[in-house]
């Protein structure tokens, strides 16, 4: 249960310069905690409200509409298999059932080992290569039960840690330019 | 019938690091924005007035209209949709990761000819890769003097910040973008008075465009408006890029001149789609994004034309045409599209929350074999009491469009495959399961 790291901290007042008001950095600086800790702890939450002026309960209460901010522990790996109307077709869900069997857990669940939790997710814009699926918004298809065993293999054994950070790590390219001038 | 118009968005997708500063210099890039610092903004907007491009989000309005649409209070912002998540659009997507400098650079030029100083992209917090290539091309922008301040040497000073959601269909409704962007829940906001060209973004005017409307920019500024007007007919103009899905032999993302080309030509010319897979007939194909009422074999020499579509009781909107063959179950795919909307729905407005939750338990019961008859009547007063009328486009109990998007895959279902929904009913199963 942690709060912001000095770095992070840093890193945040610099997400801050980037907006003319505040609370909007609010949203980049959660996927920085989100970053530190796999997901969003109530420490880094309260700590991400205090850098804001914000209450606790604005920064949960914006957290928790989206998707892919967690209020609760993941996985190393975020596996979203796609179930929509492209994916649906060309066999969606004979894969969600094929990675619930491969990995024994249903949707919303994670791995005894804290490796892996499995989501059925809408459409993530990869239709081209139906049916396909995330990792840790990493993109793979079309996918077939043998490749889909392949890639969780791979991700298990650690052969694609330089394609697949643990969860959190959204952009690995941090802006370098200059903060705006603010008027 | 394909025509042998040259890619205009696309031209460098697939060449070697096609992202990166150097190779969009070395293909001609920048130069739309050096020609539009030497013009008055107001000349730069009446090339894209005459260009009449027509965003490419969705909605199909006019983006010159919409610029000249700017109250005037300042300071005014720019603000890029890069939310793509309208099921089976993936064009965006491919633009953000495989020719951001062409998005910054439209940005750029867009700012400069709407009196903006600071401009943001909203990239779909899913698309990591995209949002990685995205900040190292506006690191490279600054670096290179197109942002910032004096850009290029012109007096004109500009910003522009890339800002990653967090997973939301709705932060794609422009008005429930602004609020995510302002760091809080993505409700949309009521019209009048939130029409962002008055009232956007930190309560200034703002404009609000697609990326892939941005992605055009650049040319036209370059090759004149006139020259984008040429291409396509009638209102539909240029080349548009069509997301194609579902059960084709060639799935992907293709650039095609506007209203030239047919749904068959994208569907089954050998250089597009290739086919139905298999050899399978058609059964129906989603003409616009899974928002659009769908439409059958009979309609699949009806042009790309954003007007035709609409007048046919559809539309083009996202330029996804996802193409269902004989083995498709109806009642299914129009369940997946009810569940989506349901999951998606921001909770805000009772018909869309609540109507869309029983919905999704209706058709759900008829897709696994518990249905009755008398189903189908509550299906479409129900469908009637979110979008009255059921009429296209739809009318609206709610703040925003998504809830009236509900009713089209339903309607569309039980219009045209009403006996499909009676034999679920009558054996008490799926025939396709």
């Amino acid at each position: 249960m942690a709060r912001l790291s000095a770095d992070n901290v840093q890193r945040a007042k610099d997400l801050i310069a980037l907006y003319p008001q505040p609370r909007s950095a609010l949203i980049p600086i959660l996927h920085v905690a989100q970053e530190q800790d796999g997901w969003l702890t109530p420490d880094a939450m309260a700590h991400v409200a205090e850098l804001l002026d914000l209450a606790p309960a604005e920064v949960y209460g914006t957290a928790s509409f989206y998707d892919m901010l967690f209020t609760h522990p993941v996985g190393r790996y975020l596996v979203s298999v796609c179930t929509n109307l492209a994916c649906m077709i060309n066999g969606g869900y004979e894969l969600l059932e094929h990675a619930e069997e491969r990995l024994g857990v249903a949707p919303g669940g994670t791995t005894e080992d804290g490796q892996f939790t499995l989501e059925d997710v809408e459409c993530i814009a990869y239709c081209g290569s139906a049916p396909c699926a995330a990792v840790n918004w990493r993109f793979f298809g079309p996918l077939t039960p043998d490749t889909f065993d392949h890639l969780i293999d791979d991700l298990a054994a650690g052969r694609l840690d330089a394609e697949v950070p643990p969860h959190g790590t959204l952009s690995r390219v941090r802006r370098q330019a200059p903060a705006p001038a603010q008027q | 019938m394909i025509t042998d118009v040259q890619p205009i968005v696309t031209a460098r997708l697939g060449q070697p690091e096609s992202w990166t500063l150097k190779a969009y210099l070395d293909s001609g890039g920048y130069q739309g924005l050096r020609k539009a610092l030497k013009m008055k903004p107001e000349d730069v907007m009446a090339e894209v007035t005459t260009a009449n491009l027509l965003g490419r989000g969705g909605a199909g309005f006019e983006a010159g209209k919409k610029w000249s649409m700017l109250a005037k209070p300042r300071p005014a912002y720019l603000v890029i949709n890069g939310d793509e998540s309208e099921p089976c659009t993936f064009k965006d997507h491919m633009l953000l990761e495989g020719d951001p400098h062409e998005i910054v650079e439209g940005t750029i030029i867009t700012a400069f000819a709407i009196g903006a100083h600071k401009a943001f992209i909203f990239v779909r917090g899913e698309f990591a890769l995209g949002l990685e290539r995205l900040t190292a091309a506006v690191d490279e922008a600054y670096e290179y003097g197109a942002l910032g301040q004096d850009i290029l040497g012109s007096g004109f000073d500009v910003d522009l910040v890339v800002h990653p959601g967090a997973g939301a269909y709705i932060c794609g409704e422009e008005t429930a973008l602004l609020e995510s962007l302002e760091g809080k829940r993505g409700y949309p906001r009521e019209k009048p008075p939130w029409f962002p060209a008055v009232k956007g973004l930190y309560e200034m005017p703002t404009i609000v465009n697609n990326v892939e409307t941005m992605s055009n920019i650049p040319w036209i500024v370059l090759n004149g408006g006139a020259a984008f007007a040429a291409l396509g007919e009638g209102r539909s103009t240029g080349t548009r890029i069509f997301s194609l899905s579902g059960h084709v032999v060639r799935p992907g993302n293709y650039e095609i001149e506007m209203a030239k080309t047919t749904f068959r030509d994208l569907i089954y010319d050998p250089r597009l789609g290739g086919g139905v897979r298999g050899g399978n007939a058609l059964k129906a194909f989603v003409p616009g994004g899974v928002s659009a009422p769908w439409f059958g074999p009979d309609q699949v020499d009806m042009a790309l034309d954003q007007d035709a579509v609409g007048k046919a009781g559809s539309m083009l909107g996202s330029g996804s045409v996802v193409v269902m063959d004989d083995t498709t179950c109806m009642v299914r795919a129009a369940w997946r599209i009810t569940r989506f909307f349901h999951r998606e729905s921001c909770g805000q407005c009772t018909p869309c929350r609540e109507g869309g939750g029983w919905l999704d338990k209706v058709m759900r019961r008829i897709e696994l074999g518990g249905g009755r008859e008398e189903d189908l009547d509550l299906l479409l007063d129900v469908c009637d009491n979110i979008a009255p009328g059921l009429r296209w486009p739809p009318a609206k109990t709610t703040i925003c469009v998504l809830g009236p998007s509900i009713p089209s895959s339903i309607t569309s279902a039980i219009k045209t495959f009403r006996d499909e929904f009676l034999i679920h009913i009558k054996d008490g199963r799926c025939p396709y399961a």
